[in-house]
């Protein structure tokens, strides 16, 4: 997460994420990973691993996640890396958070394919629930990030919250979503208008069998 | 328009399950067996007579990429295919879709390629926001080891192949083929200088191919239908069948397969539902995803869709992602959007788009404002001509490019905010 400083590796983190290690399902996953890549290149791993790892610390905290430096050390040692390579990796990808986040991470894509279809509407609907970019609500429901493109231009605007899209969105739909998140519901993801996928809205202009056959 | 009988992606909205029994129904994985047996030389040949040219962008024809691959593996060194599934560019939403509704096409495709160069393994390099796409991808690669279409005697072909799937976790440059190996090999993502080019030292120091996922999971189609079919679609050295996607200021924004070369009114008009407003309210497009320079309104609305139509402009077909803007847009804030883009994605390895994209960022936003002197336009386009061209990878030029079509065709744009900001001052000071 680019907007929040990082937060720095103090007695205090230390003495929570210290004693880190996989719980017996991840050690199993991570296994895995490792063994997706020739032997000796088990550095390859990094990435896949860091991931795992703020997902534990995440399911640990109840929020999304983030990678603490003794977490870094310990998934740098899994694969014989020194740290300062795999702080080089931590720091040079955003989708690694350097400091806590909340319990949703919301990501909203600001480039210009969204914006022109209305992100700043998103960005509206996040402003009045009292989010603001790079910060985490009181509550630690929310994190709000801008974020650059995320591959869903043909449904733009869009959000990412967690692992899920929301596309198509409106300054009310958005409104809607984060509403049903802070009563503990679960939104529908996808498309918000409806529609189907990237299909243009009204129903497909080809391959209309495809759609027929589906009812 | 194409015929629903040319198109190659006939799952492209999800309305049918991505599982490997559907796909079978769709007929993927139909004879693969049958298709390998051509022999690997006769396959690239296919695919060179095809004139298939890569779809992530440069436009380079896949088969003679194909053909820089060693024949036989040089001191022990296996060969590698890697997919780049790393859709990053703005506006560019279609390898998305192939791989949350086709994988199997992306499979196949993956098997009978790095058959035909040789390869060993492949890995496919899928962007890290792509969670659940992600989900799906790996549970599709389990599906074809499953039936024994990957691994040992890859669909009963004899061949033994692997596939795994890796995913990014958040680096728009690591859609750079060498910036790609290098995050595989779990680094950070900072392009290698070329040459050594990746077919003769890639990932892990061995010979390398790096596709997009488009060019990959097109080739069994193409294989079965023969080369014939794809080449007679399309205009020459444009042919074949191209995701589009439709995204900005249309009616219905979409992702939709199309003959290359369509006219740009016909796309919108069939797929896209107009433009919003009406023809005579349409701006400017940005064709080919966020790297290309804009096209005027009145020269894109008949341009064929296609590598040499858009370069004729000016422009480039780039992945097909047309970003249409009507004449509500603030022009200069759209591009200074992407200026930022490219700030916030420099890898930060050479200075000229280390330093000047932000440079270029900064001015842009005074322009947006009109808060700028009418010389500084020059000097800003002077700026992106040192960027350009002077970078290990192409990331400065995709800076450089929006910037110099954007002074193009609106500098009177720029200079009327730059004068109207400055009369309240004149009068002021008076």
């Amino acid at each position: 997460m680019s907007d929040a400083a990082p937060t720095p590796d103090e007695a205090e983190v230390r003495a929570r994420w210290g004693c880190f290690a996989w719980t017996a399902e991840n050690e199993t996953t991570a296994k895995s990973m490792i063994g997706r890549y020739p032997p000796g290149r088990e550095h390859s791993a990094i990435m896949p691993l860091l991931d795992l790892a703020q997902r534990q610390v995440g399911a640990e905290t109840q929020t999304q996640g983030w990678l603490p430096v003794p977490v870094i050390e310990y998934v740098a040692k899994a694969v014989n890396m020194p740290y300062i390579r795999a702080y080089e990796v931590v720091s040079f990808y955003t989708m690694y958070n350097m400091a806590p986040v909340g319990r949703y991470h919301v990501q909203v894509c600001g480039t210009t394919p969204c914006m022109l279809r209305g992100s700043d509407d998103v960005f509206a609907a996040c402003k009045q629930r009292g989010l603001a970019k790079g910060r985490t609500t009181p509550d630690g429901l929310f994190t709000l990030t801008e974020v650059e493109c995320l591959g869903a231009c043909a449904n733009a605007p869009m959000v990412q919250i967690n692992d899920d899209n929301y596309e198509d969105l409106t300054f009310d739909g958005m409104s809607a979503i984060l509403e049903t998140l802070a009563s503990g519901g679960t939104p529908t993801p996808g498309p918000q208008n409806g529609r189907q996928t990237s299909c243009p809205e009204g129903g497909p202009t080809t391959l209309k069998y495809m759609a027929e056959a589906q009812a | 328009m194409l015929d629903d009988k040319d198109r190659i992606f006939t799952n492209v909205y999800g309305f049918q399950p991505w599982n490997v029994d559907a796909a079978i129904r769709r007929g993927d994985w139909d004879d693969t067996k049958g298709l390998m047996s051509r022999g690997q030389d006769q396959l690239i040949e296919d695919i060179k007579a095809s004139g298939l040219r890569g779809r992530g962008g440069a436009g380079f024809p896949t088969g003679m990429k194909w053909s820089f691959m060693p024949k036989e593996p040089k001191d022990g060194r296996p060969s590698f295919l890697v997919i780049n599934a790393d859709e990053s560019e703005p506006g560019s939403c279609k390898d998305r879709e192939i791989i949350r509704h086709d994988p199997h096409k992306l499979i196949e495709g993956a098997l009978i390629a790095g058959y035909a160069m040789r390869a060993r393994a492949a890995y496919i390099y899928i962007r890290g926001e792509f969670i659940r796409e992600a989900e799906t991808l790996f549970a599709a690669v389990a599906e074809a080891y499953d039936r024994g279409f990957l691994g040992k005697n890859a669909a009963g072909s004899g061949y033994d192949f692997d596939l795994f799937v890796h995913r990014g976790a958040g680096a728009y440059i690591c859609g750079e083929e060498t910036a790609q190996i290098e995050s595989i090999e779990g680094k950070k993502g900072q392009p290698r200088l070329k040459p050594p080019f990746p077919a003769g030292v890639g990932l892990y120091g061995c010979p390398t191919t790096v596709n997009n996922v488009e060019s990959i999971a097109v080739v069994p189609t193409i294989l079965r239908r023969g080369p014939a079919w794809f080449a007679g679609i399309g205009r020459a050295g444009n042919v074949g069948t191209k995701l589009f996607q439709l995204s900005g200021h249309v009616n219905t924004p979409c992702v939709v397969e199309e003959a290359m070369g369509i006219s740009f009114r016909e796309l919108v008009d069939k797929h896209g539902g107009g433009i919003r407003g009406g023809w005579d309210n349409l701006l400017a497009v940005i064709p080919g995803g966020s790297s290309v320079p804009l096209v005027p309104a009145a020269q894109i609305i008949d341009a064929p869709m296609d590598f040499d139509g858009l370069k004729a402009l000016g422009s480039g077909l780039g992945t097909a992602a047309g970003i249409v803007m009507d004449k509500s847009t603030d022009i200069v804030r759209a591009i200074s959007r992407i200026s930022y883009f490219y700030k916030h994605e420099s890898c930060g390895q050479c200075t000229p788009c280390r330093e000047g994209t932000g440079w270029m960022w900064r001015v842009m936003e005074r322009l947006r404002e009109g808060n700028a002197d009418i010389s500084e336009i020059d000097m800003l386009e002077e700026v992106t001509r040192q960027v350009e061209g002077h970078t290990i990878c192409a990331l400065g030029d995709a800076a450089a490019w929006p910037i110099q079509g954007l002074i193009r065709h609106f500098r009177p744009e720029i200079e009327r905010r730059i004068n109207e900001h400055r009369t309240p001052l004149a009068v002021a000071a008076e």
